[in-house]
Order: C-alpha cells, then sequence, then structure tokens
C-alpha cells in the first residue's frame, strides 16, 4: 500500500519523494499502517500518533478514497482501493498557525 | 587559531554561524529542521562536535536530533519522554488539578564529563537523563514527586523546566528553574531536591515570599565560582552566594528589572549581562531602545552597552535561552532577538554589531569556543 506523508516528516524520515510503500497484512487499518510506517522510519515513532495517548496529533487528518476518515477509529479497516494500493492513504497537516 | 560556533534555535530552523577568532566576519549555515521549532541546541564540552538539539512542532511533537560532527549532519535520537509511575497532578490556571503531560523539551544540557549524557528540561515540568546519547530518557523523578510539586503551577509560556546548572567542582550538585515554580537543587545527583526560594519576593501570587511559585526567568552561573547564581526572574535581578539558599535583589540602578536572559562573563565572575525588557505587558526594550546591561560588581551598579545596539524603533525581545558567553580572552557576548537579529560583542559588551538581521525568531543560542 502506499501512504503521502506531509512535507515536515518526509524531511524528518529523510523520504524521497511524497509516498512510501508498505506492505501489510489484511487487516490493513489505520494503527496497522502507522505501526508498519513507525517500524519501517524510527524517526516517526510519535509523530502521527501520539505514543503517550495512542490518539491521532490534533493537526493531522487522514485522507482516503477522497473522504476525511480522520474520525473513524484507528482500528477500522481502510477501503480496498488504499489497501491494495490502487490509492494512497493521505496523511496531512493541518494548515494552521503561521 | 580558535573560533567560535554559534548555535541558534529559532521558531522556524536551526541555524550554525562561524567565525574565526575575531569574530568579525561569521559563515551561517543553511537552515537545519526547516519549519521545525528548535529550542534549544547545545554541545558537549568534552566533545564539541557531539551536539544535541531540542527539535518540536504543535503537529507532530518532539524529537531530538544528534550531531557528531559539530551540526554539519543530524541524526534522529530518543524521543520518548515518560513520565516516572503515575504522574499525579499539578496545578492548573485556574487552580483545579491538572495531569502532568508531556509537551516539549525546553532545554538540553549535557554532562560536563561524558558526551553520551544530557539532561532534558521539560514541559511539563521534569527532569529527563539519557545516558546513551540521546536514545532513551529516564526521568529523575524526585524532582517532580518533590513534596511542593502538586502546588506548581505553569506561567504563561508553559509549565517548562528551562535552566539546568551543572558544577563541574561538584558532581553530584544540579541546579534547576521551573517557571512558575522556582529554583530546586539537588545534592546528589538528581535522586533528591529542595526548593531554594528564599529571598524571592514575587507580588502576584498570594503569599508573596512563598517557598515556590516563583516565576524565574532564567539563572547563571559562572564556573569558577559555582556557589555564586544570578537570577533574572520575571521582576527582579537576584543573586544568591551560597548555592542558592538565600538570594538578595541585586536590580539597583536598571531602568526596569523586567526581563528574560542573564548571563556571566567568562573569565570575571561578578560580570554580569541582563537585557531589561519594559514590563510583563510589554516585550520589548523600554522606549524602543536596546540595551545590554552589565555591571562589573556583581550587581546593584549597571552600565548601558549600546555601541552598535538600534536605540530607536526597537521592538524586540530576547528571550530566556538567548544568551551566551564564549570563552576566548577577550570575552564574547552574544544574544539573539524575537525579530530573528543574532548580536555579537567580541569584547565583553563595549561595542556590538549583528551577524545577522534575518533569522526567525530566535528561541536559543550557545556559544562555543573551539581550537
Amino acid at each position: 500500500m502506499r501512504v503521502e506523508l506531509p512535507p515536515h516528516l518526509r524531511q524528518l524520515a529523510h523520504i524521497p519523494g511524497h509516498e512510501v510503500e508498505l506492505h501489510l497484512t489484511a487487516p490493513v487499518t489505520i494503527a496497522a499502517v502507522i505501526d508498519a510506517l513507525e517500524a519501517q522510519y524510527p524517526a516517526l515513532r510519535g509523530t502521527v500518533r501520539d505514543y503517550t495517548t495512542g490518539k491521532r496529533r490534533d493537526f493531522l487528518r487522514f485522507f482516503a478514497c477522497q473522504e476525511d476518515i480522520s474520525l473513524q477509529p484507528l482500528d477500522a479497516s481502510l477501503p480496498s482501493r488504499v489497501a491494495d494500493g490502487s490509492e494512497p492513504l493521505l496523511i496531512i497537516a493541518g494548515i494552521a498557525g503561521g | 587559531m580558535s573560533s567560535v560556533r554559534l548555535l541558534v534555535g529559532t521558531k522556524k530552523g536551526a541555524f550554525v554561524l562561524t567565525a574565526d577568532g575575531k569574530r568579525k566576519d561569521w559563515t551561517i549555515s543553511q537552515p537545519h529542521f526547516a519549519g521545525w521549532e528548535l529550542y534549544h541546541l547545545k554541545g558537549s564540552p568534552i566533545d564539541p562536535d557531539r551536539l544535541y538539539a531540542s527539535q518540536c512542532s504543535g503537529w507532530f511533537g518532539q524529537q531530538i536530533q544528534r550531531s557528531d560532527d559539530g551540526g554539519l549532519t543530524w541524526n534522529p535520537a530518543g524521543n520518548t519522554f515518560t513520565y516516572h509511575g503515575i504522574p499525579g497532578t499539578h496545578q492548573w490556571y485556574d487552580g483545579t488539578a491538572h495531569p502532568w503531560e508531556f509537551k516539549r523539551v525546553w532545554h538540553l544540557e549535557p554532562s560536563l564529563t561524558d558526551p553520551d549524557t544530557v539532561f532534558a528540561g521539560v514541559e511539563d515540568a521534569a527532569l529527563f537523563k539519557s545516558t546513551d546519547a540521546g536514545n532513551t530518557w529516564a526521568e529523575l523523578s524526585g524532582l517532580r514527586t518533590n513534596a511542593t510539586a502538586a502546588g506548581w503551577m505553569p506561567g504563561a509560556g508553559g509549565m517548562c523546566l528551562h535552566t539546568i546548572i551543572l558544577d563541574k567542582q561538584n558532581p553530584d550538585r544540579i541546579v534547576i528553574a521551573i517557571s512558575a515554580a522556582g529554583c530546586f537543587r539537588s545534592d546528589d545527583a538528581g535522586l533528591t531536591w529542595k526548593p531554594i526560594n528564599k529571598g524571592l519576593w514575587s507580588k502576584y501570587i498570594p503569599n508573596p515570599t512563598a517557598e515556590v511559585g516563583h516565576c524565574v526567568h532564567h539563572v547563571a552561573m559562572n564556573p569558577a565560582r559555582p556557589d555564586t547564581l544570578f537570577m533574572q526572574k520575571h521582576w527582579d535581578v537576584m543573586r544568591s552566594d551560597d548555592a542558592g539558599d538565600n538570594w538578595t535583589k541585586i536590580s539597583g540602578n536598571l531602568p526596569t528589572d523586567f526581563g528574560f536572559v542573564i548571563d556571566t562573563h567568562a573569565h570575571q565572575p561578578e560580570t554580569v549581562y541582563v537585557v531589561p525588557i519594559k514590563s510583563d505587558a510589554e516585550h520589548f526594550p523600554l522606549d524602543g531602545q536596546l540595551k545590554v546591561f552589565r555591571s562589573r560588581s556583581g550587581g546593584n551598579e549597571w552600565e548601558p552597552l549600546t555601541h552598535g545596539l538600534p536605540q530607536q524603533n526597537c521592538y524586540v525581545n530576547v528571550l530566556r535561552d538567548a544568551m551566551s558567553v564564549d570563552s576566548l580572552d577577550d570575552c564574547g557576548i552574544y544574544f539573539g532577538t524575537t525579530g530573528g537579529q543574532v548580536y555579537c560583542s567580541p569584547d565583553g559588551g563595549d561595542t556590538w554589531s549583528a551577524i545577522t538581521h534575518d533569522l526567525p525568531a530566535v528561541l536559543s543560542i550557545e556559544a562555543q569556543t573551539l581550537g
């Protein structure tokens, strides 16, 4: 599957390009994606999901197949087109502040 | 020939500024960690090329970065800061009990003897220590479980542990400061702590001489005289000659004694520098004139240093960790402003010039004397 990351996180983990590829087995959930992301790129640990609370960081959103799925439980399955890599999971940093 | 390296943390990245011992011509690096807040960077006194940086963001949380080549390249270190045991609560702004929550690292203090050991002062106030070059962190929880801690309350900038002072002559001694709890000292390497705020007077708390609750902005020590501490409190400039057990006011003839930074001359323990700020309501220099004040007598008698500093229409602030000194024979003094200027005096404060006018707002400066 594919995940698109915000520029700050690509810079932090020295990731070239906009997307990373992850290899997951079903069920493909947001939590599983974050687990795999942190395993492949340890520098990203805690940046998407607060490691203390286990919750999505407030200013990040998850988009899949043109839907905002940020408020879904982290253990909800992602759409099949995201799970099979046809569409990326977008992790978006909210535009706020200066 | 000796040289100086300045580690500058800003609201939008870190910059490394270098110059030879004349400190006239400076090279400014490209931004490191562009777009992130760099609260503090500091190098090991044992291995000056070992640097630590606190990188954080309201979006993505806290990172710690480490460099082993003087800031040319960096690698992420550990960013897990977990309070020891059940964290408990401190006072919130409205007086209610509020759970301790980690927010960010304000200050990194490398050990005086081991490049792999570094201390971190964090918000909500606690002290952490790493002995593996920042990869893992353990809380020195005796501070946060001090009998007074449940009554600590954040200042306007958060409840931050922003000052960590180590004592080369007494390795078991650590002095820290917290806004707005005050100063604390450990004499057993961080195991136990006691408040050291006797002599402070703060009109904005119900008991102005309370044991804790004072908004200490910064504390400085000259390593040659570790029992003498200088403090810039919210209001009031103070000194102690018994490692913080007792404080006396040394504001003297300062035009205003509100401010954030304070530092000492590298070779003259009784020479102290502050940058007076108009008031707690107006965080900029008095009358739009940026002045460093120097006392050569350990306080009370202060002289304005203005040569080369803007003396009209200047409305910047100088934040608590944004002043540093080098240790060249003619001691260099440096400070950065919220307007992005970094000023250098290569002659102990007599004359100043701007190294740069145009960085993002400066949060911290640390000077390293090399060679």
